[in-house]
C-alpha cells in the first residue's frame, strides 16, 4: 500500500510538470510561434500611453526577451529555490515554492492563493456534503419506487437542476431570498469560520444550496440508475432469500455496490471545485480561487492563471489518489500492492 | 485513470483560458432626472457627518498608488486620500470641471513662454503621521511617477513635457536625497518650479493629476507603496486587502483650516473589489451598497428594471460623459481621398441608427461635432445637417456626383469584434449608406490589437481598404487638449501602428494645436479647440456618432449627490450618508 502511494505521488509530480509546461507553452511559446514579439506580450502590461521604448523596458523586466526555456527554467527554479523581484527602491523575496509573481499586482501568487483557499474549501466542502446526502438519498428512494410520483417529481427537478446554469439560479436566488425576502446574506458576504462559525454558515448557505442543486441533480440520476441496476442483481435476490431485513439489503448490499462509480465522479468533481468554483464564486462575488482566476484571466495576469492551474491540478491529482484508495474500502475486490 | 486526470486538469486550464474572451464592453444609460431636497443640482443636501459609505468595484484599481493610476473614477476617489497641487472643484455640473488650487495656494504661475510653472504650497499641510509636507515631497512624487518600469499604468505627461535631461527614476538617482531631477526646482520648502521642454498652456491640468500628491521618500516602497499610501487628505487607509477590499478612516492630521475644498462627511469608507456587476446593481437598489464606483452607470438588466419603475427612476441621474463614439473616415483609402466622397458619407449616415446601436436615446445623445458638451468651452454645431439626423440621400448623392462616383463605391468598415454595439453601428451604417450606393464590407478585428495591428496601423488599413473605422474616444480630463490631441494631431500618427488618430491629416489643424499649447488665456484657448473641431468637421475626416451617457443610480440614504463635469460621475468628495 505504502509503495503504491509513493509511486502515485511520484507520478503526480511528473504530471504536474507536464501540466505546467503545457500551460507555460500556451501562454509564452504559442504567441511567439504565431509571430508575437516580446514587446507585443509586454504591451498588455503597460499604461495606455506607453511608447515603444517603455514597452521594451517592461518586456525586459518581465523576462519576455529571454528564450522560452530560460523563462520556464526560471519558473521551475522559483518553485524550488524562490526568487527575487524588484519593487523599485528595494527587492522583494518570493520564498520557495514560488508559484510566480503577478505582472499587475506586483505580488507573489502563492500567498494570494493560500489566502483565497479557505473560501473555496468552505464553499466546496459545504456544497459537497449537501449534494452527496441529498443526491444519493433521492436517487435511492427513486430507484426503490421507480415510476412513482416521487420518482417522477425528483427526476424532473433533477433534470432542471442539471440544465440550469449557476449564473441564472444564483442571481435569481439572490434576488428572491437575499434582496426581496432578506432571509439570506447578500452577494459578496463571507465570514471566516474561525471568526464566527454561525455567520460563516449563514453567509455561505445560498451558494452551497445553489451549487449543490446543480451537482445533486446529477448524483440523484446516477445513483438511481446504479441502484436500479444493482437491485436487479442475483446477489440481492440471494440476500433477500437469506431473510435479511430490506434495510440491510438496500444499504449494505445494494448501495455499497452502486456507490463505486459515484465515488469516482465525486473525487473528480471535488478536485475540480477546489481548483475554483468559477461560476459560483463569480456570481456571489466570493473571494475564492475561482473568482481570483477569472479576474486574472480578464486582466491577462498570466502568472496568476498559471498558479491557479497548478493548484487545481494538485487537487485533482490528490482527489483521484484518495478516491482510488477508497475503492479498496468500498469494493472488497480491489487490492493494491 | 491517468487519461481522466489529465483531461480534468486540462479542463481547468481550458476553462480559465476560455474566459479570457469575456471582459471589456461598456454599458449605456438613459436620460431622466431625480427628485428629493435638491438645491442647485445637488440631491439630498445635508451636512450631517458620520456613518459609512460603501463602494463596490466590478473590477479592481490599476493601482491605489497616485503615481500609477489612470482611471477617472480613481482620480475622483484619490482626492479623498491625497492632495495634488491642483484639483477639480467639488461642485455640480460645469463648476466641477474648473480647476482650483489644493495643495498649492493658487493655480500655477506661468512664465511668459508657458515653459516654467511655479506653485507655492499652503502652510500647515501634514502627512497622516504628522510630518509637515514640503515641496520636496511633491518633487519626489513626480520623480517616481516618471519610472514607468515600476509604475507602468500612470499617464506619461510629465515624461513627455518635463525637461528631463536623461533623468529616469529616483531609484536610479545618485543624489543622496533622491532629488536629482533638474526639471523641478524647490528653492524653499513651500515653492516648487516646473521647467518644461516645450510650452504648455494647460499645465494646471497636469498639476491636478494624482502624481503630484506628495510622497515621503522614507515611506516609499516602490510598487509596494500601493499597499499603504501615506495620506494627506481627510481619509487614510485603515485596512487594505489587495484585490478584495479596503477600508479608510478619518486622518487625524488632516486640518480643515488648510483645506477650503473638502467637507468630509462620513467617518468611514469601505470599498469592495471584484464584485459581480449585476450583483452591484441589485445591492444598490436593496440598500446593501451606496455607490458603484466606476461611475459608468447600471448594466442593461438593471436599466430595464429601473426605467420601468417610477420610484427607482426618480433615484437616477443621467451623466453625459466626455466620450465620443465615432467612425473615422480614412482619407488613405480611395475614393475617400476626395473630400466630396467623405462628405457623402457624412450626409448619408443615419445617426438615429448609430444611437439605436447604443441603446437608443438612453445610450447617448446624437453627436454632430467632436467636442462633448461637458468639455469647458465646447460648442454644439452641425456642419452636415440632415432631417431628424436620419441622413439626407439627396445631398449625399450630390456630393457623390461632385466626387466623380455618381453610382457610389465600395469600401470596408472595421469594428472591434468583442463589442456588440460597434457591430450594430457598422451594420446600421451599412444599411443607411447602401441607400446612396455606398457599399460597406463589414470587417471585425480583435479589440486588443485593433489600434496596434489593424485599424490603427496605416498600411494595414490602406491595404485592406478600411475606409471607415468604428471607434470611440474619451478625454483624460474635460479639456480640449485632453480630448483632441491624440485624436486629430496628424503628427501623432505612427507608421508602426498603435494610433488613436485613424486618419485626420490636416496641417492647419496641427498648427492650431500648437497655437493652443502656447495660449495661456483660458477663454482664447477654448476658442481654438472649437475652431479645431469645426475644421476637422469641414474636412469630413470624422463621422461623429453619439456622446455617451450613463444611468447612475443613487440610493436614498446618500446625501450631497451630484454629477460633476470634472469626472462625469458622482463627486466622491462630497458624498455623505444618513445610514448610521
Amino acid at each position: 500500500m505504502a509503495i503504491y502511494i509513493v509511486r502515485r505521488l511520484v507520478a503526480a509530480v511528473i504530471l504536474l510538470l507536464i501540466v505546467t509546461a503545457a500551460v507555460f507553452a500556451i501562454f509564452f511559446l504559442v504567441p511567439r510561434l504565431a509571430g508575437a514579439t516580446p514587446e507585443d506580450l509586454a504591451s498588455r502590461y503597460v499604461g495606455k500611453t506607453a511608447d515603444a521604448e517603455q514597452i521594451h523596458v517592461i518586456a525586459v523586466k518581465l523576462g519576455f526577451t529571454d528564450p522560452i526555456w530560460v523563462q520556464y527554467g526560471r519558473f521551475l527554479k522559483g518553485l524550488v529555490a524562490g526568487a527575487d523581484y524588484s519593487t523599485g527602491p528595494t527587492t522583494v523575496h518570493c520564498p520557495a515554492p514560488c508559484f510566480g509573481y503577478s505582472f499587475l499586482t506586483q505580488n507573489p501568487v502563492l500567498p494570494d492563493l493560500l489566502d483565497r483557499l479557505p473560501v473555496t474549501l468552505s464553499l466546496a466542502a459545504g456544497a459537497a456534503l449537501i449534494w452527496v446526502v441529498a443526491g444519493v438519498a433521492t436517487g435511492v428512494v427513486s430507484a426503490l419506487r421507480p415510476g412513482s410520483i416521487f420518482d417522477r417529481a425528483a427526476m424532473g427537478v433533477a433534470l432542471a437542476g442539471v440544465s440550469l446554469p449557476i449564473f441564472f439560479t444564483g442571481l435569481l436566488s439572490l434576488a428572491v431570498f437575499s434582496y426581496a425576502l432578506g432571509i439570506t446574506a447578500p452577494g459578496g458576504s463571507y465570514t471566516p469560520i474561525e471568526d464566527n462559525p454561525f455567520l460563516w454558515a449563514y453567509d455561505l448557505l445560498l451558494p452551497w444550496i445553489t451549487l449543490a442543486f446543480l451537482y445533486a441533480a446529477g448524483y440523484a440520476r446516477l445513483t438511481r440508475a446504479g441502484m436500479l441496476d444493482t437491485m436487479g442483481e442475483d446477489f440481492i435476490r440471494t440476500a433477500r432469500a437469506k431473510g435479511l431485513p430490506e434495510r440491510t439489503v438496500v444499504v449494505k448490499h445494494g448501495l455499497r455496490s452502486a456507490l463505486t462509480p459515484i465515488l469516482t465522479i465525486f473525487g473528480l468533481d471535488l478536485g475540480l471545485l477546489l481548483g475554483g468554483a468559477i461560476l459560483t464564486e463569480s456570481t456571489y462575488s466570493l473571494p475564492g480561487i475561482g473568482k481570483y482566476s477569472v479576474d486574472a484571466v480578464v486582466n491577462n495576469d498570466l502568472p496568476k492563471v498559471l498558479g491557479v492551474v497548478m493548484v487545481g491540478s494538485i487537487f485533482i491529482i490528490l482527489a483521484n489518489l484518495v478516491v482510488d484508495l477508497c475503492y479498496a474500502i468500498v469494493d472488497p475486490r480491489v487490492r493494491y500492492s | 485513470m491517468r487519461s481522466r486526470r489529465v483531461a480534468a486538469a486540462a479542463v481547468i486550464a481550458v476553462s480559465t483560458l476560455a474566459l479570457a474572451a469575456c471582459g471589456g464592453g461598456s454599458s449605456g444609460g438613459s436620460s431622466s432626472s431625480g427628485g428629493g431636497s435638491d438645491v442647485g443640482g445637488v440631491h439630498n443636501v445635508s451636512d450631517v457627518t458620520g456613518g459609512t459609505i460603501r463602494y463596490a468595484n466590478s473590477g479592481d484599481w490599476d493601482s491605489l498608488d497616485p503615481a500609477d493610476t489612470y482611471y477617472s473614477y480613481s482620480w475622483n476617489f484619490a482626492r479623498l486620500y491625497s492632495r495634488a497641487l491642483v484639483m477639480f472643484k467639488s461642485a455640480p455640473g460645469k463648476d466641477g470641471a474648473t480647476l482650483v488650487p489644493d495643495l498649492a495656494e493658487s493655480l500655477g504661475k506661468p512664465s511668459d513662454d508657458a515653459k516654467t510653472w511655479t506653485y507655492t504650497l499652503r502652510q500647515g499641510v501634514k502627512f497622516e503621521d504628522g510630518t509637515p509636507v514640503t515641496s520636496k515631497d511633491v518633487k519626489y512624487a513626480v520623480e517616481r511617477s516618471l519610472d514607468k518600469t515600476t509604475f507602468p499604468n500612470g499617464p506619461t505627461y510629465f515624461n513627455d513635457f518635463l525637461d528631463l535631461q536623461g533623468y529616469t527614476s529616483p531609484y536610479a538617482d545618485s543624489d543622496p536625497n533622491k532629488l536629482g531631477l533638474k526639471a523641478i526646482d524647490t528653492p524653499d520648502d513651500r515653492t516648487i518650479v516646473f521647467h518644461l521642454k516645450q510650452p504648455f498652456s494647460g499645465f494646471d491640468y497636469f498639476a491636478q493629476m494624482p502624481s503630484t500628491a506628495p510622497v515621503p521618500v522614507a515611506k516609499d516602497t516602490g510598487s509596494k507603496y500601493k499597499e499603504h499610501v501615506v495620506s494627506t487628505g481627510p481619509y487614510m487607509f485603515d485596512t487594505n486587502d489587495l484585490g478584495k477590499s479596503f477600508t479608510m478612516k478619518r486622518n487625524p492630521n488632516w486640518d480643515q483650516a488648510t483645506d477650503p475644498n473638502r467637507k468630509p462627511l462620513p467617518d468611514r469608507i469601505e470599498v469592495a473589489l471584484n464584485v459581480n456587476s449585476d450583483d452591484i446593481d441589485n445591492r444598490l437598489q436593496s440598500g446593501d451598497l451606496d455607490v458603484a464606483i466606476e461611475g459608468t452607470g447600471v448594466g442593461p438588466a438593471a436599466q430595464g428594471k429601473v426605467l420601468a419603475d417610477q420610484t427607482l427612476k426618480a433615484n437616477t441621474d443621467s451623466a453625459i460623459s466626455a466620450r465620443l463614439w465615432y467612425t473615422s473616415i480614412n482619407s488613405d483609402v480611395a475614393p475617400l481621398d476626395n473630400i466630396h466622397c467623405r462628405k457623402a458619407v457624412e450626409y448619408a449616415a443615419d445617426k438615429t441608427g448609430y444611437q439605436r446601436a447604443y441603446g437608443g436615446a438612453t445610450g447617448g445623445e446624437i453627436a454632430t461635432n467632436l467636442l462633448p458638451p461637458v468639455i469647458p468651452g465646447a460648442e454644439k454645431f452641425d456642419t452636415y445637417p440632415t432631417p431628424g439626423n436620419a441622413g439626407d440621400a439627396a445631398k449625399a448623392k450630390d456630393e457623390l456626383a461632385q466626387c466623380g462616383q455618381p453610382n457610389g463605391f465600395t469600401t470596408g468598415i472595421s469594428y472591434r469584434a468583442e463589442r456588440p454595439k460597434e457591430k450594430a453601428t457598422a451594420e446600421a451604417l451599412q444599411q443607411s449608406l447602401a441607400k446612396v450606393g455606398i457599399n460597406l464590407e463589414v470587417k471585425p478585428y480583435p479589440l486588443g490589437d485593433y489600434a496596434k495591428l489593424y485599424a490603427g496601423k496605416p498600411d494595414f488599413a490602406k491595404a485592406n481598404s478600411l475606409g471607415l473605422n468604428v471607434f470611440g474616444w474619451a478625454a483624460d480630463w474635460p479639456d480640449g487638449y485632453g480630448f483632441l490631441a491624440q485624436m486629430v494631431d496628424s503628427r501623432a500618427i505612427r507608421a508602426s501602428g498603435g494610433n488613436t488618430n485613424f486618419g485626420v491629416k490636416d496641417p492647419e489643424v496641427d498648427a492650431m494645436l500648437d497655437k493652443a499649447l502656447v495660449t495661456t488665456d483660458t477663454t482664447a484657448r477654448e476658442k481654438i479647440w472649437v475652431d479645431i473641431d469645426k475644421k476637422v468637421m469641414d474636412d469630413a475626416y470624422i463621422l461623429p456618432g453619439i456622446w455617451s451617457k450613463g444611468l447612475l443610480y443613487r440610493p436614498p440614504n446618500l446625501t450631497n449627490v451630484f454629477i460633476t463635469d470634472g469626472y462625469q460621475m458622482f463627486d466622491y468628495l462630497a458624498l455623505g450618508t444618513t445610514r448610521k
